[in-house]
């Protein structure tokens, strides 16, 4: 049991609207993935979820029952918040027994539950340590380990991995992902990085300025782009947006094409150009390249390939992965 | 930079300030210490030489001496607990976010600049005179008889007054510890399923653990040598004496300077006694 159903839901602060009518719906067992630049709102919307603040207008259902107006503590959701908030003055095990304790359960079912946490989380040998006695990752296996005891119908993730440097954060991911196959519960995500929303979605939601830009499967997203702002936010490196003659000769105001959809060659192609930065990475290798006519174009090229900064190239896009773009942005189909 | 040059020159810097310090304390201690082993009557024949331990052995014997550490027991210890609920509950309060909050935090410190003498005139003449002051006015007009404060109440009225004038020292050190309180970690509580009097049990309070402690420790050194307040109020009569107020009596009313030094080394033995207790109980906050 978790389904949650948001109906016109706003959020204004003041004069500002963060929130404009968003209409959404998340399934039982679903891993939904909020993503979005910096000020979307998609925090604002996973507070409004949690109960942390109020809506100004529409309606919150879970489990199809009207959650509008109950507090945060009985709407059934545990939050992951991204400085863990974890309290500094308890050990690991009265962290994680903190919720249980307040819910009045009683004391040899919360050790129970508590040492089952823990095994799950490897969190066994640091039991009974302080939170600052941890490290950053450990901390975010409490925090998560807190969340885990109270069985919530969902769980909801505030950017959980930003504290954390690159290599934990894909350890993490895949961590959280795990347990996500595992308890097959609900759980809402919250990041600006679409390497995580990628990776760890069954369903994203693309915020901009508190609208919902498109909602879909991460390939779904990346294959069919409703508009210029997805197509640009999704996949990485970035697409490649040309304007100008060579998209009116496409019928467009704005041809698109992803960075692995280019072929190189040293002899022909469309386009003639010359490489900038060429970054090796041995499996890939990143192509900046300056094309006449075009401006800059992201390459990415399978493999090693023996070129250099300043070497004469010529790109070709593959015909049947070019997006076009109109005047209002939306994709032309 | 700690080369083995650079460190001998921090040293030789630093000895000035050091040595002006260390004399600051050991020069009136060893003069102390001196004069308490000394019949030393300034107005009856000035200094009458070694008397070895006699001092030490009256000053105890007096009839007014274990009233007087019990006063200033019972004195720091109702001043202390006053400051420090009434401050964390002020605290609480001017975190809340409301009209005019600058302004009222600015009033709110105001009494902490009031000098003791000024603050206890006005306290003795305005508010407990028995005949013109706005207390007795209060309790005539619901018709009771007017609470001669300074007499009836006199140890409850000084830490009345002291407390009124360690108020705001305490309120702001613990609204700086709200105010650097993680939201967060309210908000985490909150979808814990703590109420509000559990949140403040389990969060906000051992968050303000660390500055109680300091409230506690530095109102106490102070707390332990008030004397302007008793000074102006009670003059140390009606069981208001103090150690500190005992030894200026024994100093300057009785003229005699041995008496009073030694009174003074007590004093140092009970601060000293009293610092202890407090690092055993609250000091250990400090660590975390």
């Amino acid at each position: 049991m978790g389904s949650i159903t948001l109906k016109q839901v706003t959020k204004s602060f003041g004069p500002v609207d963060v929130i404009k009518p968003i209409d959404l719906e998340v399934e039982d067992g679903e891993f939904v993935v909020f993503v979005g630049p910096s000020g979307c709102g998609k925090s604002t919307l996973l507070r409004l979820i949690a109960g942390l603040e109020d809506v100004t207008s529409g309606h919150i259902e879970i489990n199809s029952k009207d959650a509008t107006t109950i507090p945060p503590a009985k709407r059934g959701l545990a939050m992951v918040f991204q400085s863990y908030a974890l309290y500094p003055h308890m050990s690991v095990r009265k962290n994680i027994a903190f919720p249980l304790k307040m819910a009045g359960i009683d004391k040899a079912v919360i050790d129970r539950k508590v040492d089952e946490a823990a095994r799950v989380l490897n969190l066994s040998d640091y039991i009974d340590r302080r939170p600052g006695q941890l490290s950053g990752g450990q901390r975010q296996r409490v925090a998560i380990g807190r969340a885990i005891v109270r069985e919530p119908d969902a769980f909801l993730f505030d950017e959980p991995l930003s504290n954390l440097d690159a290599a934990l954060r894909g350890n993490m991911r895949l961590e959280i992902s795990e347990l996500h196959q595992s308890l097959k519960t609900t759980m809402i995500y919250v990041t600006h990085d679409q390497v995580e929303a990628m990776t760890m979605a069954d369903k994203i939601v693309v915020l901009r300025d508190g609208i919902i830009e498109q909602v879909g499967a991460p390939i779904e997203l990346y294959k069919n782009p409703r508009n210029l702002f997805v197509a640009g936010f999704i996949g990485s490196p970035k697409m490649n947006f040309i304007t100008g003659a060579e998209a009116e000769k496409k019928d467009a105001h704005t041809i698109g094409v992803r960075p692995e959809h280019f072929s190189v060659s040293r002899s022909k192609g469309t386009w003639k150009g010359t490489v900038g930065v060429a970054e090796h990475l041995g499996s890939d290798t990143f192509l900046h390249v300056s094309a006449d006519g075009v401006g800059t174009l992201t390459v990415r090229a399978d493999g090693e390939v023996d070129l250099k900064y300043g070497d004469d190239v010529h790109v070709t896009a593959d015909p049947n992965k070019i997006y076009r773009f109109g005047t209002d942005g939306n994709t032309i189909r | 930079m700690a080369t083995k040059n650079s460190r001998s020159a921090a040293r030789l810097m630093m000895a000035p300030a050091v040595i002006l310090l260390l004399g600051w304390m050991l020069v009136p201690l060893t003069m102390t210490l001196w004069f308490s082993f000394r019949k030393y009557l300034p107005l009856r024949g000035g200094d009458l030489g070694w008397v070895g331990f006699d001092n030490y052995v009256r000053f105890v014997s007096s009839s007014s001496f274990w009233p007087s550490v019990q006063t200033t027991l019972i004195i720091v210890g109702g001043v202390l607990a006053i400051t420090v609920v009434f401050g964390i509950l002020l605290a609480l309060l001017l975190d809340q976010p409301m009209w005019g909050q600058g302004i009222v935090r600015i009033l709110v410190i105001a009494p902490f600049f009031v000098m003791p003498t000024v603050s206890a005139l006005v306290w003795k003449n305005i508010f407990m005179d028995p005949v013109n002051g706005l207390f007795a006015h209060l309790w005539k007009f619901f018709g009771a008889t007017p609470i001669e404060w300074l007499s009836q109440a006199s140890v409850q009225s000084i830490v009345m007054i002291v407390s009124w004038q360690w108020l705001p020292f305490a309120t702001l050190i613990l609204l700086t510890a709200v105010q650097s309180l993680d939201s967060e970690r309210l908000e985490a509580s909150e979808m814990d399923g703590a109420k509000p009097l559990q949140r403040f049990g389990y969060i906000i309070l051992p968050h303000l653990a660390r500055a109680i402690t300091i409230v506690v420790l530095i109102q106490t050194i102070f707390l332990l040598s008030i004397f302007a307040e008793i000074f102006v109020t009670t003059g140390g009569a009606f069981g208001t004496k103090t150690l500190s107020y005992l030894i200026f009596q024994r100093v300057l009313e009785s003229q005699n300077i041995g008496l009073g030094s030694a009174g003074g080394i007590y004093a140092v033995i009970l601060a000293n006694i009293v610092a202890i207790f407090l690092m055993r109980i609250v000091g250990k906050n400090l660590d975390a």
